[in-house]
């Protein structure tokens, strides 16, 4: 834990309004002695001085809340930086000598400590820990907060559901600091899936307080003011341009943050994100592209982090309600026709894990697992030729225009070599706001590419979401008794049971045999730093600024 | 005097259907866009339960007649809505964004207006002079140049390797405070406020956006005021005042000038509207919070009050803009009236 002295007073108050001219006077003091300017005269100083981190990213915070309808992705940190839950993951060095979450650790944070018991976990909530305006956190907090997250519908309820958090009567506040959650029954996903943003610990007291017949969970409010006990407050959004996060001095969750405020800057375009990280104006580069990435990995003055992200694939899809993908000949004969060295280079870069050329038996559960199929034109040939259609066929390759930076490259590739085999691959470019619709929902893409990541790094996760018959993220109406089965026996069991790894192998026989999604490779997320230190990847994909220092 | 009110109001009474026209049009072209933003903003992950949630609360499960009356009622209350996309009511948006586009815009123009107008001058009272083919050299590269290219490329030079341009993050550096809000003009407020320094800022943000911007409308104004000063100079009011005897300067400002305006003028209002959509690049590469890269960023999701409050500011504009020009002409030439 490292705390650098603090500049003169207002600094840590809300820099609008009254507290604005307080700080002028304050630091006019200390700065210049003169009362008007020193505002601008001492703010560069102080950024100089390891108190202010600056962030740039391409992305929007629209929302404060994570609870509410529409927020995106982008929003999440909010919820991690000023929000605190009952639990967090712990840390650990990845083999490139940066900071990862660990998914095996399931460290305190407003909890501080638990019992599992067979029906049910006990929380016992930490007896310092107070919200911003002095108030205890409580059971009824932790309650309320998580009937919150089950009640609102959209992603947040989805997301509970995952962990078996579904009704409210699940959870109990037994004392001031004693909170209960009933299991309906035992799953190693209850406990991971509370330590992910969703789950945060909102005061309650606040939130009734600003809620309105119609509002009953504050969700206007909580929108624009965040109520919480976590690392960071909010001193200013302004939306579409920045987010200014102010260090909250009385955190009870973790170690208090090595740095008193991070400003979050949105910069649209990548190479003046880029430009200004070299030049040193800013320490942090959030979500790099992947060129960029490659290009600064050599420079002395950056450093850069491209962690492959877990439990995520970039993979293409095989429709099976498309007759040629019927035929098992003609789905290998085209796991053999991918150029996935070409792909990996100039579509990623570089950045990431490949997942091709793996060994044909499968010995570990490991996932994301390379598969054994790699660039064989001849054997492509082969099987084909095997196949029922033999002359070839034409099929429309889908893409999503949301995600061209990846998928138009990756498609023109795999059109190119389709076409050595006599298959006649048209691409198919589908708006953003169609995708989904088109491909997950209505699954109606004859072959597509697609990349799913689950939170919750288990494989039987994975395999839930993209491998069991009408599931979402199966755009390839891929149905299988047999993987039924299997899923559902081990997506609550727990990892060290002697049954688990077994079936986890038998999936991935039947996924590398059946090909309803052949991998192409696991993507990173980029992330370049020039005087910062301690930043850690998560799952989540967004920045923890709580480990953040200057350097 | 009382004429010219009169005549103004019979204008305004005349945008109304305009307005009525953009109102139904947007209306319907958005429904008419590809993508249902409910399953859009319920995320990947959401249910059929929770996608149909959020229909409901969107208003979206209702008729399209139904939708539209809802929309009318909202409107005259001055409610465009709220952005999905951005969490923030649509009037606050453009309250905010609007002014950040138009300074960026007008100050582009001023500039371009200032190089633009005494370069065409020079260039038609000396034919075939420098400033003749300096007008030529710079009205080829000013619209040969794509704004985006223009933009990264000041970047470049003049913030990564010179070092001279401020960092290019929009309206004011994060050190800045935003002034106190009067005309939402970061320059005009700074003034107002009295704080030279925040104005100070502001005006260095501004500067290489408004450069990029400017070359890119250089080219217009300098042709238009080049041929329509060639044209005056050649007009017999001109022989006249010469003959008559009246010096240089009289001649070329007080007359052929004097005429040659209205063309400059009926330019400057086009360039003004096609700035304020090419603003969108130049948004996006200086960070610039401004309403062409809200109005992209909402509709490449469907995000339907967005989009309609964006189209129904921007008709207000223009017809604000074409009353202007109009007014403007009226004043330039006296023989030209509004037909009553």
């Amino acid at each position: 834990m490292t705390q650098s002295k603090t500049l003169p007073g207002g600094f840590a108050g809300s820099l609008t309004g009254a507290s604005r001219r307080r700080f002028l006077q304050m630091s006019g003091a200390t700065a210049l002695g003169a009362g008007v300017l020193p505002f601008l005269k001492a703010l560069p100083a102080s950024a100089q001085a390891a108190e202010t981190l600056v962030v740039v990213t391409g992305q929007t915070i629209n929302s404060l809340d994570l609870h509410r309808t529409g927020t995106n992705r982008a929003s999440y940190q909010v919820a991690v930086n000023v929000y605190d839950r009952l639990v967090s993951f712990g840390t650990k060095e990845t083999p490139d000598g940066g900071l990862s979450y660990d998914y095996e650790t399931i460290v305190p944070e407003l909890a501080e400590s638990w019992d599992i018991a067979e029906d049910s976990i006990t929380f016992h909530l930490k007896p310092d820990a107070t919200f911003w305006d002095g108030k205890p956190v409580t059971a009824e907090d932790v309650r309320w907060s998580f009937e919150r997250a089950v009640t609102v519908g959209g992603f947040p309820t989805v997301q509970m559901k995952a962990g078996l958090l579904v009704e409210p009567s699940q959870f109990e506040a037994v004392d001031e600091k004693t909170f209960r959650v009933k299991l309906l029954h035992p799953s190693k996903l209850t406990l991971p899936d509370l330590a992910v943003p969703v789950p945060i610990v909102i005061n309650s007291e606040v939130a009734k307080a600003n809620a309105t017949a119609d509002d009953p969970w504050a969700m206007e409010y909580l929108h624009q003011n965040p109520a919480g006990s976590g690392a960071f407050k909010v001193t200013r959004w302004d939306p579409g341009q920045q987010l200014v996060y102010e260090r909250n001095d009385d955190w009870a969750g973790g170690p208090l943050p090595g740095v008193k405020r991070v400003i979050v800057r949105e910069v649209p375009n990548p190479s003046n994100r880029r430009a200004l990280l070299e030049r040193g104006d800013v320490q942090i580069n959030f979500d790099l592209p992947n060129k960029d990435a490659q290009e600064l990995a050599e420079s002395e003055t950056v450093s850069i982090f491209s962690t492959p992200i877990e439990n995520c694939i970039h993979c293409v899809g095989l429709n099976y309600s498309f007759e040629p993908f019927q035929d098992p000949d003609v789905r290998k004969a085209v796991a053999y026709a991918i150029p996935y060295a070409d792909i990996f280079q100039t579509a990623a870069y570089g950045r990431g894990a490949p997942m091709w050329g793996g060994d044909a038996a499968v010995e570990t559960t490991d996932w994301p697992r390379p598969f054994p199929y790699e660039t064989d034109l001849d054997r492509a040939r082969e099987h084909l030729a095997k196949s029922g259609f033999a002359s070839g066929f034409e099929v429309p390759l889908s893409i999503s225009l949301g995600l061209a930076d990846w998928m138009e490259p990756t498609a023109l590739l795999i059109q190119e070599n389709l076409a050595k085999l006599g298959i006649a691959a048209t691409i198919e470019k589908i708006p953003g706001a169609n995708w989904r619709t088109a491909c997950l929902v209505e699954k109606r893409l004859p072959m597509h590419l697609e990349n799913f990541g689950g939170w919750l790094n288990y494989p039987c996760y994975y395999f839930f979401w993209a491998y069991k018959e009408g599931h979402l993220f199966n755009s390839s109406n891929y149905a299988n008794p047999e993987v039924e089965t299997l899923v559902d026996e081990t997506l609550h069991m727990p990892t060290d049971n002697p049954e688990y790894a077994p079936k986890i192998k038998r999936l991935f026989e039947i996924a590398i045999e059946d090909l309803p999604r052949i991998p192409l490779w696991q993507p990173a997320l980029n992330v370049g730093t020039n005087g910062a230190t301690g930043y850690e990847y998560w799952f989540h994909r967004q920045l923890d600024a709580r480990g953040l220092e200057r350097s | 005097m009382a004429g010219r009110l009169k005549t103004i109001l019979s204008r305004v009474a005349q945008a109304a259907p305009v307005v009525v026209g953009v109102v139904i049009v947007t209306f319907v072209l958005t429904r008419a866009l590809p993508g249902d933003p409910a399953v859009y903003f319920a995320g990947a992950a959401a249910d059929e339960a929770s996608i149909a949630e959020i229909r409901t609360a969107l208003g979206l499960d209702k008729s399209l007649p139904e939708q539209f009356v809802l929309y009318v009622g909202d409107l005259l209350r001055g409610d465009l809505g709220e952005s999905i996309s951005t969490g923030q009511p649509v009037v606050t948006e453009l309250a905010r964004r609007l002014p950040a586009s138009l300074e960026l815009t007008l100050t582009a123009l001023l500039l371009s207006c200032g190089v633009a107008i005494p370069l065409g001058v020079l260039a038609a009272t000396r034919p075939g002079s420098w400033a003749d083919h300096l007008c030529r050299v710079l009205v080829t590269a000013g619209v040969s140049l794509p704004t985006f290219f223009t933009g990264l490329a000041l970047i470049y030079v003049f913030y990564y390797l010179l070092g001279l341009a401020p960092t290019p993050i929009g309206r004011l550096d994060f050190i800045y405070l935003e002034p106190p809000r009067v005309t939402g003009f970061f320059l005009v407020d700074a003034a107002l406020a009295g704080d030279w320094e925040t104005w100070w800022g502001a005006a260095r943000q501004i500067v290489l956006p408004a450069v990029t911007l400017a070359l890119f409308t250089l080219a217009p104004i300098c042709r238009i005021t080049r041929a329509a000063m060639l044209q005056a100079l050649s007009a017999d009011f001109v022989r006249t005042a010469r003959a008559a005897g009246l010096t240089r300067p009289t001649v070329i400002y007080r007359y052929a000038f004097h005429n040659a305006m209205l063309p400059v003028i009926t330019t400057l209002g086009m360039v003004f509207s096609f700035t304020l959509g090419a603003n969108v690049l130049v948004e996006k590469v200086f960070a610039w919070p401004g309403i062409g890269s809200y109005a992209v960023d909402a509709l490449v999701v469907s995000d339907y009050a967005a989009v309609q409050g964006f189209v129904l500011a921007m008709a207000l504009l223009f017809v604000a803009l074409n009353l202007a020009i109009d007014i403007a002409y009226t004043l330039i030439d006296p023989r030209i009236g509004f037909e009553n």
